[in-house]
């Protein structure tokens, strides 16, 4: 009798399981309006900016802060999927990269071991950011609002500590570059990657390069390696894995996740970890490229780094959103601030741009989100 | 398919649970056969939301026993229960709706495969589970990747129960199932209990509508003020004898005559 209830059932809802048709299954993606943004600036400075922008060089140009804030936005975004917020990630830019710059400069420690205690430094004030927002259920935007004024006040502070009076600390890269152990991690922390290869490619005149016979590009730079892989990465671990589904789980309703077994608090601290260790990433990168550190690093950053990933698709209240398409938010700016001095537009332009470019990302993802849960 | 001459899936004496100076329960007993409906009825306060807390390990009962397949257990936590084959389908399901499907279902139980720094989610094993569990209980899910959000409320009720069942409940209990849904919804969930009593597990269907237990229930007990008023087998007791077991049968009474026999 079960049996064939259930049998009748399956016959008479077979035809009914159609396929989603590929229009909806599009719209259901979270980095739909990031990847038409993308598509829109990009038409944009086509028309309207120099062609050498669009040239490798020219990628190259706008791809670098592009993949510094990228990193940033990868980490805001995972974390905002998680439901919740860091916005002292500017000030951990800054706060890691005094860290850094003075293990390395005025304490002299070997390059690997002070981009470790680096990172694990971040990652322990990412584990104090997330405590204090579990044990106090605090809003995460206040206590990391907090911390946006103490890192930042700590840098300068620390900063004058090390230096003795300067907010500028100086002579990382001669600092970094003493053993060939240093020089070997120097390579894949700072400079381009891949210079053999476009030498060779120049050589054999398949890109473009100099009378001289060097290339006009001597590498690919290595943030946008970093920013690539931790791009795939995160996407992956997001969309394919039990911490991804965690992740979005502990965002959609921290409440419900638990009763299914979710560990919350804990996959919330490590997302806190992670965001703390993007900043330290971002910081030891820019600080080996500039050769120095100082106290407006990273000034910001925190909220270019929520817009790339609301951009991208993360929906404010959490449980939704995508790391790719923080990534590709990324990318719009990095685009939009370099491609303005390839125009004769006034650069003040990007601020505005900013603004504009978040309030319709919000609009259009709430739009989405109605779509796709089917709310009324 | 009756087995009351078998072991009882689960059986609570006396159960006994006081909070403070307040006595919640006072000795309610109930058994849970497989392959039966036992519906537990009663009113606001009178302890039904006490007694499956208790069943599913959330409270440690003060006094009583409780027996599965026969033998005594003492559960100190919800995970407990939930190991010894008692599942729990609450009020607000633990379902996210942000999410689809699929990733509901398996939420906190994702089967992963690969070594580990590649070990992943096997999302098409959970995309073929979830449709076939959505097949057999007859919901329109065009696809297992849509968001539950745009499931009706029968539909997230039938998903979350078919979640307990998917991962080996015996017994299920079901807290106020029907309680916020309309007439179809709720006929869609109380044919959607009956196929799960069919395939023998044992539900304790928690409600306050004395014709949704009708329409299921083997069994049936009222609870008052914390106690049992009583177990009646299903064709031994009528719906009207049922609703004044609930409201205290004298109160209602006089209150029906007042009104001039309306409720």
């Amino acid at each position: 009798m079960s049996q064939q209830d259930t049998a009748d059932l399956a016959s008479v809802k077979d035809e009914r399981l159609k396929e989603a048709p590929l229009i909806l299954r599009l719209m259901r993606r979270p980095e739909l309006g990031a990847v038409m943004g993308l598509v829109i600036v990009t038409v944009f400075f086509i028309v309207v900016a120099n062609s050498t922008m669009f040239e490798f060089s020219g990628i190259m140009n706008f791809l670098a802060p592009a993949a510094q804030l990228g990193i940033l936005a990868i980490g805001a975004s995972l974390l905002m999927v998680g439901g919740e917020f860091d916005l002292s990630v500017g000030s951990m830019v800054a706060f890691t990269g005094l860290i850094f710059a003075a293990c390395v400069v005025t304490i002299g420690l070997p390059l690997p071991v002070a981009i470790l205690l680096t990172l694990a430094f971040a990652a322990a004030m990412g584990l104090m950011n997330g405590q204090i927002v579990i044990h106090t259920g605090l809003p995460s935007f206040i206590v990391t609002l907090a911390f946006l004024f103490i890192l930042r006040g700590l840098s300068l502070v620390g900063l004058k500590w090390a230096t003795g009076g300067s907010t500028q600390l100086r002579g990382v890269r001669e600092a970094a570059t003493q053993t060939p152990l240093d020089s070997f991690f120097y390579e894949i922390f700072a400079g381009d990657a891949f210079e053999g290869l476009f030498t060779w490619l120049a050589a054999n005149d398949l890109i473009a390069k100099f009378p001289n016979g060097q290339p006009k590009v001597t590498g690919i730079p290595v943030e946008i390696i970093w920013f690539a892989l931790i791009a795939a990465l995160a996407a992956w671990v997001l969309t394919r894995t039990r911490y991804g589904n965690w992740i979005f789980a502990a965002g959609g309703d921290a409440n419900a996740a638990r009763n299914s077994g979710v560990p919350v608090r804990r996959v919330k601290t490590s997302l806190f970890m992670i965001t703390a260790g993007c900043a330290a990433l971002v910081a030891i990168l820019t600080v080996l490229d500039s050769g120095s550190t100082d106290a407006r690093r990273g000034f910001q950053k925190e909220f270019e780094a929520i817009i790339a990933a609301v951009i991208g698709g993360c929906l404010l209240t959490g449980g939704y959103g995508s790391a790719i398409g923080a990534a590709i938010g990324a990318i719009i700016f990095g685009m939009v601030l370099i491609g303005l001095t390839y125009t004769t537009i006034d650069q003040d332009w990007y601020l505005v741009f900013l603004g504009a470019m978040l309030l319709m990302a919000v609009f259009f993802n709430n739009i989405i989100r109605k779509r796709v849960t089917g709310e009324r | 398919m009756a087995s009351s001459s078998h072991t009882p899936l689960v059986e609570m004496r006396d159960i006994e649970k006081h909070f403070g100076s307040v006595i919640a329960l006072s000795g309610v007993s109930v058994t849970v056969n497989a392959g039966e409906v036992h519906c537990l009825l009663g009113d606001n306060g009178a302890g039904k939301s006490t007694f499956i807390k208790t069943m599913a390990g959330v409270f440690r009962p003060t006094g009583g026993q409780m027996l599965i397949d026969g033998k005594p257990v003492a559960f100190s936590g919800p995970r407990d229960a939930l190991d010894a084959g008692i599942a729990t389908v609450y009020q607000d399901l633990a379902m996210i709706p942000l999410m689809s499907v699929t990733r509901n279902f398996f939420m906190g139980r994702e089967p992963v495969k690969g070594i580990w720094p590649f070990r992943h989610v096997d999302f098409d094993f959970c995309d073929r589970v979830t449709r076939e569990e959505m097949k057999r209980i007859g919901i329109d899910v065009r696809d297992p990747g849509q968001a539950v959000g745009t499931l009706s409320g029968g539909e997230r009720q039938c998903v979350a129960i078919s979640r307990a069942v998917y991962f080996g409940a015996k017994v299920l209990i079901l807290d106020e199932p029907t309680s916020a849904l309309g007439v179809r919804q709720t006929s869609m969930v109380l044919k959607y209990i009956d196929m799960v009593r069919k395939r023998g597990l044992g539900v304790v269907f928690i409600t306050h509508n004395v014709r949704h237990a009708m329409a299921v229930g083997n069994r049936f007990t009222v609870l008052n003020r914390g106690k049992t008023l009583g177990t009646a087998t299903r064709g031994e007791i009528t719906a009207e004898e049922l609703q004044n077991m609930m409201a205290g049968g004298r109160e209602l009474a006089e209150l029906s005559d007042e009104l001039g026999g309306t409720v």
